[in-house]
């Protein structure tokens, strides 16, 4: 590990100035950034604690909604009694990452800004346009089993490793964050994670410094919600394959849809035409095809991950066929 | 979860020993360990000539004892308990927070501590598997363990008892788990598939997992 400089912040606006310096870095729970500087992965030269701010509730909102500070840690938010009865998705998802160690250190900001598990990325002798702008990528013509299907770009082909990030897309969450300033601004989680494009190395829209303070549920959606995770292993791994459901039918028609993805791109990944092919159709085996079909539009394998896109097909078409089911 | 470290384990090397008692000793005040020499290898890979960060002071409540530490910043929280403080009952297995044989228990919770710093738990309360035996009675834990046979090598079982008391107090306070058929139930019973999901952060090599799980049924009060 790169030696650095400690230091504890006091106020998330004190945190956002002090991580504005080149080289300092947010630690909250740390059980990824310590994991990638014992890698030298990440070497920052100073890192600034924020475990000490009281970001660490969660708060009903007066729409309805809650509001999850950023210091509420995965467990918590998984065991909370109202987002086990109106985001159970939600508290799906966080219970199918990591382990329970993980979960009861790994913070709520934490786990959306996690870093890829590409091999490449973590491995400081190959090429990774991530890590080191203009190396190559590596895991294009190498082993990219784990590997990005859509939105990924000749320059990386990384996922984002959340689950938890999945559901809150499929929630349509809003990150509240504070920048080295001292302003506050909200930012869709849709507009939080940037695909690769020809800059991998920017995952976020986040601007240097500008830290998460909490995270903000909308009142839940009606309909059914649902996680199901496709891995190597039936606990402890990454998503191979995950969908995060919410989808309200009555009589065996559809009124409304919403299908977010883990494991099949940079960021957690909705399709608009792929809900569309749902509202008002009727649940059956030509309507999931067409959703389907929308969902993987633009889908590419590289190889050791060409699996995912029948993979994809059917793990949709079971959750629906479950979710559906008069 | 603090009790007196009376106990050295029976088990424990003589060079260990030594050093596990002028721990226990002076454990119940407050005790200033400098930075030892090998805390630089404990660190982290070697970096060449580059000089040492300042270290910072760091006091923990550790298995009911007082500890005041000088600390490099980069060390963990297990190279603290085992190359500062002498509690080499906590493996380090992978290092990265995957194999769960580093697992200790802070404020209760049980956490890998090879995958957080020292100084991010200034001022806390920290239990370690040395820290669970009261006398000679062994927590009711560890004595499931053994009446079970729930270790081969014994490499990862330190952790494993850590993470079942850590586990065993989530399920009382009605943590959920992914295989939890209803969220909405306030408490789950224990089933061995609850069980299994809940310890998979603990690896076990020898694969004496059967053992492990029914050692855990004991100690939670479920049938075997």
């Amino acid at each position: 590990m790169k030696a650095f400089t400690y230091q504890r912040a006091e106020t998330a606006e004190h945190a956002a100035a002090a991580a504005v310096k080149p080289g300092a870095k947010i630690i909250a729970g740390g059980t990824n950034l310590l994991d990638l500087m014992k890698l030298q992965v990440e070497t920052p030269s100073k890192l600034v604690d924020i475990n000490r701010l009281s970001l660490d509730k969660i708060e009903d909102t007066a729409d309805g909604g809650l509001r999850i500070g950023t210091l509420v840690r995965n467990s918590d938010l998984a065991a909370d009694r109202r987002v086990r009865q109106r985001y159970g998705v939600l508290s799906r998802a966080l219970l199918a990452g990591a382990s329970a160690q993980l979960r009861n250190k790994a913070t709520t900001g934490g786990n959306l800004l996690q870093r890829t598990r590409c091999y490449y990325f973590y491995d400081v002798t190959k090429p990774c346009n991530k890590r080191s702008p203009g190396s190559g990528c590596a895991a294009l013509a190498g082993f990219n089993r784990i590997h990005a299907i859509l939105g990924a770009s000749e320059h990386c082909i990384a996922t984002h490793p959340s689950d938890m990030a999945v559901a809150m897309r499929a929630l349509d969450a809003k990150v509240e964050t504070v920048d080295s300033e001292g302003h506050a601004r909200i930012i869709p989680i849709e507009e939080l994670h940037r695909l690769p494009g020809k800059t991998p190395e920017t995952e976020t829209s986040l601007k240097p410094g500008e830290i998460i303070t909490s995270v903000t549920l909308p009142p839940p959606p009606p309909g059914v919600q649902v996680y199901r995770k496709v891995r190597d292993r039936a606990s402890y791994a990454f998503a191979l394959v995950s969908v995060a459901a919410i989808v309200d039918t009555v009589h065996g028609r559809i009124r409304s849809a919403r299908l977010a993805f883990g494991g099949l791109a940079p960021k957690p990944w909705r399709s608009a035409r792929a809900e569309q092919t749902l509202v008002n159709a009727s649940a059956n085996t030509t309507t999931f095809n067409a959703t389907a079909d929308a969902v993987l539009e633009g889908a590419r394998g590289f190889g050791g991950n060409d699996f995912k896109i029948p993979l994809t097909r059917r793990t949709l078409h079971s959750v629906l066929a479950e979710m559906t089911r008069a | 979860m603090d009790k007196q470290d009376s106990n050295a384990a029976p088990d424990e090397q003589p060079a260990f020993e030594v050093t596990r008692r002028t721990v226990i000793e002076t454990g119940t005040t407050a005790l200033l360990l400098s930075t030892l020499p090998r805390a630089a290898f404990a660190a982290g890979l070697p970096d060449g000539d580059e000089p040492s960060p300042p270290a910072v002071k760091v006091q923990l409540r550790i298995n009911g004892h007082f500890h005041s530490l000088m600390l490099d910043p980069r060390t963990t929280l297990l190279d603290a308990l085992r190359e500062h403080l002498a509690l080499t009952g906590s493996k380090k297995g992978c290092d990265h927070g995957q194999c769960g044989a580093c697992t200790v228990l802070i404020e209760g919770r049980r956490i890998n501590s090879c995958l957080t710093l020292t100084v991010m738990h200034d001022g806390q309360s920290i239990t370690t598997v040395e820290g669970l035996a009261l006398g000679d009675d062994l927590h009711p834990v560890q004595a499931a363990f053994v009446e079970h046979d729930g270790f081969q090598c014994g490499y990862c079982t330190s952790g494993q008892i850590c993470s079942a008391i850590g586990m065993l107090a989530e399920s009382q306070s009605g943590m959920p788990s992914y295989v939890t058929k209803d969220l909405a139930q306030p408490a789950t019973e224990l089933t061995d598939a609850e069980i299994r999901e809940r310890m998979s952060g603990n690896i076990c090599r020898c694969a004496a997992y059967p053992n492990i799980v029914a050692a855990i049924k004991q100690a939670g009060g479920m049938p075997t």
